[in-house]
């Protein structure tokens, strides 16, 4: 078993590069069959392996394609690892990559560059299979940038708009950042262990340094750089909400089930070196905290849907960060994938809804639409219902219950870190339920031209059916007990130490986690559909406003960083645009040009100025010898 | 007879010498430059006559045959080139030729 | 001999294309094809072939023949891993340019691909030679025909930009020339041999002060060449004026003659006086990438910003150069062979755009997507790869060669390192302007032709096999660049007898344990040296 491991990326690639090459020149129906039959390929030989992998449960398995490159002892190579972890992370990305690119088949059908939308997606693919894929951290940094190459080119996929180029480079630019903080953490590793291989620095690792080790510390930080660039968390999220300006279909893949994910991966990956430095998992925690709030807040005053949900998934993974911050590692990656299927079916749901509206993507102009797409509005329900965290019955409840609880339950957790995850969970449920209010209820305000078809319901159905029983492979001890999940990921990931004897107060806190989610839903119930008198008068006061002028501009984290880092960069930039030090140069050369000037002036042509020196000269001459 | 004191054919020269300098200088007409450097010629010549006499030498006496011979040839340049100047120029104006002015 | 073959038919082929143009004038575009095409092939099968190197050294061939033995000079030319490296490099770029100039140059034929061929042959000349009297000789060789190229065919202001690439170059290659003599009469009356020959001359041992004005003689000429900040300024002003060929050459290989120089005779020549200059030449790369990057991003004339990320790159090379060990010295090899090929591409599209909407005017261009989406695929390609993207060649290098860095400073990789964020901004901007928004001028045009898809499809294949398995590469270079290591080691020899600070020592001694391919258990934990700036 194994062979076929280097085709799971490999089948993107080999798409992304047949339509770069002939996409222009083929059908319609051929690219949609290269673009979605790679993906689904492989899709399949995911299932197959995963089927293989779960009958035989090897620890790993390991497949070396070539070696990249060997100088001095530095020898990574292009080799593929699977552990459980890294199944969990392919599993979503091909299948829920492979119904998202279903739908795009009709999403994207009006539009010319439908080969190019189909490379880019499969080069996704590719590059954030090769990412989860990567036995080494070199490699994992390949598909790392790879898939931001991608983001890149899918934000700004409609590129006659300035505005998306722009959202695009920002996109890039600021996850590079991160990058840039990765890759010092790459050099300071290879360092200290002389490879960059996963697995012999996570063994070696433990044995090197003892807890606490500054070393271990720095790097740790460094990658963390890293993933809050990769996943939108503070202080480098601002890029995450402008990147809506891509198609919903790349929104619904890349910016919400796996690329921003990727520094979740990354952290469990790395989860040895975060664990013998303290003070970084509570870095880790503390920025996902204050992130999901934050992104919570920003995520109620936003009008256009997009944006909302953009804003829910910065603060999704800030749980996400939260639940690795405690050391709950598979906890995080339960609601990874949780978040992957809920988020993912939101994200097409607001497409076919926006592919509805002819490209109206503004909420208020919204309403009434439960009638007119029934399917959409019944899936859109189950996914806000898992992102509110319904209580019992949607998989979101029992993936954010988990962390919620560990937080007290778990011991590097605290009351802080809980109370700001339940604040947050409060506000989730809030501006999910605005969500569905103002889309669905009250009058219809905008025609309902397209009608979605199968290419569209299906991916919804099924991804629907997963947001809802994904939950039950993982249920809390004192109801069900079922730990299939974390079981699974037992021998990567180490299971949390527990307070002791804390199991009693277990109920209670779910109790309190079902009310408040009910309590959110209520309220949005009450101000958007029972009295939006309430909003008017909301409105009306200025204090109020300012606020959510405030929150709907993302806390003025666009303008601060532009004040501090664009305007300076692009005006010391522009200031010497033509290069102070050239006009040293310039300044020798005009000096050489003055002095031959002021020489040639006395070349005045006219003999008897000749004479006149000669005679000067010789006077001179005489003088000083005379005198000498 | 007499031997006039070398001092005194010395200033001579010295003087017919200053003035074929100093006529050089001020005259434009470039005729009258070529008058004056033939002056200063020949003050250099006599200059040398007197010291040979001063020292009973020939020497003198030779340079000054050299200095002709010389002062003849350069004239015939110097008459071709004010030819050519004043064909070019019609004027004999030395200011006027001023084309290598910097 | 083969390797004087090489020099003899490129010369040989410039001045049968220039008599040629008399006869016809596509003749001389054949001619000079068919020259490097024969020089490309023959340094491609000599590469395949595998050579052995001679007796244990990192040698591949020598030729050597007394030329004035009275004042010690001789036609001495050796290859090795390094110089195989760079002659593929020029042959291939060579060919390209030829290629490229097939449409773009349409005035005095005969006489351009004279002066291209000459190029190329005091190129190949410069990678070659084993005699410093040899080597002067063909920098000069290279760089007049170049200062024809840039003053007859560049573009508007080609005389200004021509003179001022000459007096850089020139005056910086006077001082090499004083160095030169200097290291030729200290040996001499040494050992009482006068001559030129570089093997020779490796075994003099100087004074401190000595070595330090020498090297600093050879490093004027090499880092302007490279250039490094602040003597950049005569490369944007001759890449951009340079026609297409001119500007490929110049910045693929006129540049690596610059880091070539260094390899082979500063850091050979002069051990402890360049371990004692490390620190402050690499503040310079890191100053020049830094500098170069920022000034990219504002310019507006695009051949203009892409001479400028130039200068950002090569940064990186001048950092790998004094890092001393194999990753931060493999790293620029590739950085050499990669950049060349990157900003050379960019070049060519460059002038693809400008034979098409003659301006080089980046603000009255954009939307070309929709016109020419293969231009568009490929120069993304290149974008790509000057910011650093792995999986193309310049990763590779940039990699390597800050992971070496990181080995001697911290802090300068550090800010290195942020240069690629900025690689990303200016890079960016060049697919922004260009391809994406909307129209600013109102043209229609074709898209790449047969031709030039010629040109780039084999260049994009060439940057993703670097990206991809550059071992070949790497593997070619090694020799030669363990034995530009050894020498380092030497002085460590000689520590008894020398008087050196000990922090010198300490990053000498660094190297040594750097020098021998490691088991990583055997050089775990890494002694975090630091070169202490003084």
């Amino acid at each position: 078993m194994g062979e076929l491991l280097w085709l799971i990326p490999a089948l993107p690639f080999a798409g992304a590069l047949l339509l770069v090459l002939f996409g222009n020149r083929v059908s319609r129906a051929l690219v949609s069959a290269i673009g979605v039959g790679s993906v689904g390929i492989s899709a399949a030989v995911t299932l197959v392996l995963g089927i293989q992998y779960l009958s035989s449960r090897p620890a790993f398995i390991r497949q070396e394609v070539w070696q990249w490159f060997d100088v001095a002892g530095f020898s990574p190579s292009i080799a593929f690892h699977l552990d459980a972890l890294s199944m969990v992370f392919i599993f979503v990305i091909t299948f829920v990559g492979f119904l998202i690119h279903i739908y795009s088949t009709e999403y994207m059908a009006e539009d010319k560059d439908y080969a190019r939308f189909f490379a880019c997606m499969n080069l996704f693919v590719g590059s954030m299979l090769m990412l989860v894929m990567a036995d080494n951290l070199l490699l994992l940094y390949l598909g790392w940038e790879g898939v931001g190459l991608c983001s890149y080119l899918l934000i700004g996929f409609w590129y006659k708009e300035p505005a998306n180029g722009y959202a695009a480079r920002k996109a890039f630019i600021i996850t590079r950042v991160g990058d840039t903080a990765m890759a010092i953490g790459l050099f300071m590793l290879f360092q200290h262990f002389g490879t960059l291989h996963i697995q012999s620095i996570s063994t070696e690792a433990a044995q090197v340094w003892s807890i606490g080790n500054e070393t271990a510390l720095i790097i740790a930080l460094l990658l963390l750089g890293g993933a809050v660039g990769k996943s939108g968390q503070l202080p480098l999220q601002t890029w995450l909400p402008d990147a809506m300006a891509g198609p919903t279909p790349v929104s619904a893949l890349i910016h919400a089930a796996t690329m921003v994910t990727a520094g979740v991966y990354l952290i469990a990956r790395m989860h040895v070196v975060f664990e013998l430095a303290p003070a970084a998992m509570m870095a880790v925690a503390v920025i996902g905290a204050v992130t999901l709030l934050i992104a919570g807040f920003a995520a109620l005053t936003q009008y256009d849907i997009k944006r909302v949900l953009a804003y829910s998934t910065i603060s999704q993974v800030g749980y996400m960060f939260l639940a690795l911050g405690v050391g709950a590692w598979s906890s995080g990656v339960f609601h990874f994938m949780i978040h992957g299927f809920f988020k993912a079916l939101l994200f097409l749901c607001a497409g076919a809804i926006i592919l509805a509206l002819h490209h109206e993507q503004d909420m208020r102009k919204m309403g009434g639409l439960s009638k007119k797409l029934p399917v959409v509005f019944y899936t859109f329900l189950i996914g806000a219902a898992s992102l509110a965290a319904f209580p019992l019955v949607s998989a979101g409840f029992y993936s954010k219950d988990q962390i919620l609880w560990l937080q007290l339950a778990g011991e590097n957790g605290n009351i802080w870190l809980y109370l700001a995850g339940l604040l947050g969970a409060f506000i989730t449920s809030i501006y999910t339920f605005r969500m569905v209010f103002l889309t669905f209820y009250g009058e219809e305000k905008t025609h309902v031209g397209h009608k979605p078809t199968l290419a569209i319901t299906v991916p919804l159905v099924i991804l629907a059916v997963l947001s809802f029983a994904g939950g039950f492979i993982e249920l809390p001890h004192n109801f069900g007990h079922v730990v299939l999940f974390s079981d699974f990921l037992a021998p990567i990931l180490p299971a949390v130490t527990m307070v002791p004897d804390f199991n009693q107060y277990e109920w209670m806190l779910q109790l309190l986690a079902a009310v408040i989610s009910l309590g959110g839903i209520f309220i949005a119930y009450l101000f958007y559909y029972k009295k939006p008198e309430l909003i008017d008068s909301i409105h009306r006061s200025e204090t109020t406003m300012a606020i959510h002028r405030f929150w709907h501009s993302g806390w003025g984290f666009d303008q601060l960083y532009d004040t501090l880092f664009v305007r300076p960069y692009v005006y010391l930039s522009k200031v010497n645009k033509s290069d102070f030090i050239d006009s040293i140069y310039t300044f020798i050369a005009n000096a050489t040009q003055g002095l031959h000037q002021l020489f040639a002036r006395t070349q005045t042509g006219v003999m008897r100025n000749y004479v006149a020196g000669v005679v000067v000269g010789a006077i001179m001459i005489l003088t000083i010898s005379l005198l000498l | 007879m007499t031997t006039i004191p070398m001092e005194t054919g010395l200033l001579l020269a010295g003087v017919l010498f200053m003035l074929g300098l100093i006529s050089v200088m001020i005259r434009r007409n470039i005729i009258f430059m070529l008058i004056s450097v033939e002056i200063m010629l020949n003050a250099a010549g006599l200059a040398f006559i007197v010291a040979g006499n001063h020292w009973a030498q020939p020497d003198g006496q030779i340079m000054f045959i050299f200095i002709l011979t010389m002062a003849a040839a350069e004239v015939s340049v110097g008459l071709a080139l004010i030819l050519q100047i004043h064909h070019q120029l019609k004027t004999l104006n030395s200011d006027a030729a001023n084309f290598m002015k910097g | 001999m083969i390797l004087v073959w090489l020099i003899a038919i490129l010369m040989a082929g410039g001045v049968l294309a220039w008599i040629s143009g008399k006869v016809n004038r596509t003749l001389p575009r054949w001619i000079a094809l068919a020259a490097v095409l024969a020089v490309f092939g023959m340094m491609l099968y000599l590469w395949l072939s595998n050579p052995i190197p001679v007796l244990g050294s990192a040698w591949l061939i020598q030729f050597d023949q007394p030329w004035i033995p009275q004042w010690g000079i001789s036609f001495s030319l050796a290859l090795d891993g390094l110089s195989l490296l760079m002659l593929l490099l020029t042959f291939f770029l060579g060919l390209l340019a030829v290629l490229i100039s097939w449409r773009e140059i349409q005035n005095k034929v005969a006489f351009f691909h004279f002066n291209l061929l000459w190029v190329l042959a005091g190129i190949t000349g410069v990678f070659l030679t084993m005699d410093l009297f040899l080597f002067y000789f063909f920098w000069e060789v290279m760089l007049i025909p170049m200062y024809f190229i840039i003053g007859i065919w560049g573009h508007e202001n080609r005389r200004y930009a021509a003179y001022k690439f000459f007096l850089f170059t020139q005056a910086s290659g006077l001082l090499m020339l004083l160095a030169i003599l200097g290291l030729y009469f200290i040996h001499g009356s040494q050992t009482g041999v006068y001559t030129f020959s570089y093997f020779e001359l490796l075994n003099t041992t100087l004074a401190p002060e000595a070595a330090r004005l020498l090297m600093f003689g050879f490093l004027a000429a090499f880092l302007v060449k490279l250039p490094v900040v602040p003597f950049h300024s005569w490369l944007p002003d001759a890449h951009s004026e340079a026609p297409t060929a001119g500007s490929v050459i110049l910045a693929g290989l006129l540049l690596k003659t610059g880091a070539y120089g260094l390899l082979r005779f500063v850091l050979p020549l002069f051990p402890t006086a360049t371990v004692e200059f490390a620190p402050w030449a690499m503040l310079l790369g890191v100053i020049g990438i830094i500098y170069g990057a920022i000034l990219a991003f504002s310019q507006t004339d695009l051949k203009r910003l892409v001479a400028y990320t130039s200068v950002s790159h090569m940064g990186f090379v001048i950092l790998g150069v004094f890092a001393f060990n194999e990753w931060a010295l493999q790293g620029v090899v590739m950085q050499m062979i990669t950049h060349g090929l990157s900003t050379g591409a960019l070049f060519i599209i460059a002038g693809f755009l400008y034979e098409r909407l003659h301006t080089r005017d980046l603000r009255q261009m954009g939307g070309f997507w929709t016109t020419a989406p293969k231009m568009g695929v490929i120069a993304l390609v290149f974008v790509m790869a000057s910011l650093g993207l792995p999986g193309l060649g310049n990763f590779i290098a940039e990699f390597l060669t800050l992971v070496g860095s990181w080995q001697a400073n911290n802090w300068l990789t550090v800010f290195a390192t942020i240069g690629l964020v900025m690689a990303t901004i200016y890079s960016l901007r060049i697919m922004q302007k260009i391809f994406f928004e909307s129209y600013q001028l109102e043209v229609s045009f074709p898209d790449l032709n047969a031709r030039e898809m010629l040109i780039t499809i084999p260049m994009v294949a060439m940057i993703l096999w670097l990206g991809l398995y550059p071992q070949p590469f790497l593997e070619t270079a090694r020799p030669s660049i363990q034995e530009q290591l050894q020498a380092y080691t030497k002085p460590v020899s000689e520590r008894e007898e020398l008087p050196l600070k000990p922090e010198n020592m300490a990053h000498v001694l660094e190297s040594k344990t750097e020098a021998s391919p490691a088991k990583p258990e055997d050089v775990k934990p890494f002694p975090n040296l630091q070169i202490k700036t003084p």
